[in-house]
């Protein structure tokens, strides 16, 4: 009998000790992400409580399910709207599956936004996409320019020549070099598959093809491990700058033997910062969504709305010497 | 238990209310009462209707499937390919619904997906005799190997407003649709089992199928019908688990298949055949909900919930063992 009396206690004592913060009421603001123990989504927490500590007087819930399923969410989301939280800030595992327990959530009054993988627009106030293509077309061309401050000859190695995504890239990059970047000269897009032999061989072929070429951009993370790597074993480093979009954790042996100056990638901190911001102000009224609606993210900077009530959070961050030891070790 | 009694047989059985305080299902009773009254210490948002209806759909599909699957494992068979199953029906019902299908169609196209299912399960392990477990790792690719084909990456949705009744439905104030048909189907499968001579012979089957063949019970054919039972309760769950995501993706229902088979062990049915009860797995079912949902209140993340409805299994089965041995040991 003692032991149940003494279990009774202890379960007495954990909730007078989870009730207690709940005297001050917080704005109670859940981070849900796809599945927990990605280190990208550990540095997106990171940045969640970097917002709350700054605005004052949240509470970040981080949470998700075990493997990453729409019905492991679903069940999280119940067990939110359970709990009367104010906002809820989800990175999707599906867009629509989500959408009737989102629906639930927002009916009993709480905030709903996604964030880098969306939900449906009926599912959601706003979305908060990580960057957008015509910041990512800019980005990239900016890399190889800012360490050729006289110009030169440029290659782009991507993903397959059908990829959506990089296509739509490689389109913006072009659209601004004449305007921002009239030194940089564009001399071959070639495509590599994704496939790290195929990219090896592409990247051979641009070295061979072109002896002034002064840098590589690949806006894939396979091409570009694949072009520095080759950049190092014909000991073209400082003759040739290979940049990109890159992990920072496969990177950054490149960055330290110098085959590449600097790459770039959606920064999971500020993404997880700029969530909970939104999240806070929609929760707490100081903002609405609505098309076209321009709301601040704090040190992140601000984001405009569009039609569905989407944004883009900002341009991709840079990873160079400065950095890269700190990032390789979050994703 | 039966194992037990096979062993040494006493001279009088125990009074009836003896072997209902000693049985499984008042051990499971407890375990439900103590999760319970935790759950209400350590949160308070636990006690609330909406909560507590909110929590019910944690184990209502699986258990409609966990219902069939017990009387199939105390046959001595099991079938693996139930969550499977449930994402293949999925699919057809999309795309039907893609033919502009009408809620009626939808419904009887996912229960009769799960029933063919199913029969296609039942007849290659009755007519070929082949292992059951073999049988269904087969069919569990297969199944949803089809959907993936079908969908791809994609997903199928727009289901008319009154298909989401099913699993978005109230049939007055908190109590849902979904628990009400877990309710009713649990009382069909209690008087099934417990209550017709077909009930009687799936026993005499799990406990040696050769001598029921001797007695005359036809063995094949029942064990047939156990698999398209079981088919037609994951077709029931399909359009349970579609209407309540509003769309279909392969994935729909992933890793459900461990899950019932969890619910139906902690409901003290024998993994082995011969024993087992349905009121156990109805408890089984409950605990389960109760577990994760508080533990989902509590914010526990996923990984270390699963750890606990693993404990939880291991604690429930191992104790009665333990309860034996010390009974034998002291007598």
């Amino acid at each position: 009998m003692s032991i149940v009396r003494k279990l009774l206690a202890a379960a007495a004592v954990t909730a007078a000790l989870v009730a207690t913060p709940a005297m001050a009421e917080p704005v109670k603001i859940a981070l849900v992400v796809k599945s927990l123990g990605n280190g990208f989504f550990d540095a997106a927490n990171k940045g969640a409580q970097e917002a709350a500590k700054e605005i004052g007087d949240v509470e970040v819930i981080y949470t998700g399910p075990t493997s990453a399923t729409a019905e492991g969410q679903i069940e999280i989301i119940n067990s939110l709207i359970a709990q009367q939280v104010d906002a809820i800030a989800i990175s999707a595992n599906d867009p629509d599956a989500l959408v009737p327990a989102l629906k639930k959530a927002m009916d009993r009054g709480i905030t709903v936004i996604s964030w880098d993988s969306g939900v449906a627009p009926e599912g959601r106030e706003m979305h908060l996409n990580p960057s957008d293509t015509d910041l990512i077309g800019e980005t990239i061309i900016k890399l190889a320019a800012d360490y050729l401050p006289e110009g030169g000859d440029v290659a782009i190695l991507s993903a397959s020549s059908t990829a959506t995504n990089q296509n739509a890239w490689i389109e913006a990059a072009k659209k601004v070099l004449p305007e921002k970047f009239p030194n940089i000269n564009l001399v071959a897009v070639v495509y590599g598959d994704d496939d790290s032999v195929k990219s090896t061989n592409e990247a051979k072929g641009l070295i061979a093809s072109y002896p002034d070429l002064k840098a590589i951009i690949a806006p894939t993370t396979v091409g570009v491990v694949a072009a520095a790597q080759v950049v190092t074993d014909q000991n073209l480093i400082g003759k040739i700058n290979v940049t990109g979009l890159a992990l920072p954790s496969e990177f950054k042996k490149f960055i330290d033997n110098g085959a590449s100056q600097a790459v770039a990638l959606w920064n999971p901190i500020d993404l997880g910062y700029s969530a909970v911001y939104l999240a806070h102000q929609l929760a707490t009224d100081k903002a609405e969504a609505k098309p076209g609606a321009k709301l601040s993210i704090g040190r992140v900077g601000e984001v405009t709305l569009d039609d569905t009530n989407a944004a883009a959070m900002a341009a991709p961050f840079q990873f160079d010497k400065s950095n890269i030891e700190e990032f390789s070790k979050i994703y | 238990m039966t194992t037990d009694t096979a062993r040494h047989i006493p001279d009088r059985l125990d009074s009836p209310f003896r072997s209902a305080v000693f049985s499984w299902e008042m051990l499971l009773v407890l375990v439900a009462i103590a999760i319970f009254v935790i759950n209400s210490i350590a949160s308070p948002y636990f006690l609330n209707a909406w909560s507590l209806s909110d929590l019910t759909f944690n184990f209502t599909e699986k258990g409609l499937i966990a219902l069939a699957m017990a009387m199939l494992i105390i046959a001595g068979e099991i079938d693996l390919s139930v969550a499977a199953i449930i994402a293949l029906a999925s699919t057809l019902m999309g795309m039907a619904l893609q033919a502009e299908a009408d809620t009626p169609t939808l419904v009887l196209i996912g229960v009769g997906v799960g029933l063919l299912c199913g029969a296609f399960n039942g007849v290659l392990v009755t007519r070929l005799g082949l292992p059951s477990i073999v049988v269904t790792i087969g069919t569990m690719s297969l199944f949803r190997g089809v959907a993936y084909i079908i969908l791809g990456d994609q997903a199928y949705k727009g289901y008319p407003e009154s298909f989401a009744f099913f699993g978005q439905g109230y049939v007055g104030w908190v109590i849902s649709f979904e628990l009400v048909l877990f309710l009713v189907a649990a009382l069909v499968f209690w008087f099934l089992l417990h209550r017709t001579s077909f009930g009687r012979t799936v026993f005499a089957i799990g406990n040696n199928p050769i001598a029921a063949a001797f007695s005359g019970v036809r063995v094949e054919r029942v064990k047939f019908i156990l698999f398209c039972l079981t088919g037609l309760m994951s077709g029931i769950a399909a359009v349970l688990i579609t209407s309540r995501l509003g769309s279909t993706r392969p994935s729909i229902a992933q890793g459900y298949e461990l899950e019932v088979i969890t619910m139906v062990v902690l409901g003290g049915v024998n993994i082995l055949g011969g024993a087992g009860s349905i009121l156990g797995v109805v408890l089984a079912a409950v605990i389960m909900g109760l577990v994760t949902f508080g533990l989902g209140l509590m914010n526990v993340p996923g990984i270390v919930m699963s750890i606990f409805i693993g404990l939880l299994l291991i604690v429930v089965i191992a104790l009665p063992i333990i309860w034996n041995r010390l009974r034998e040991r002291s007598a």
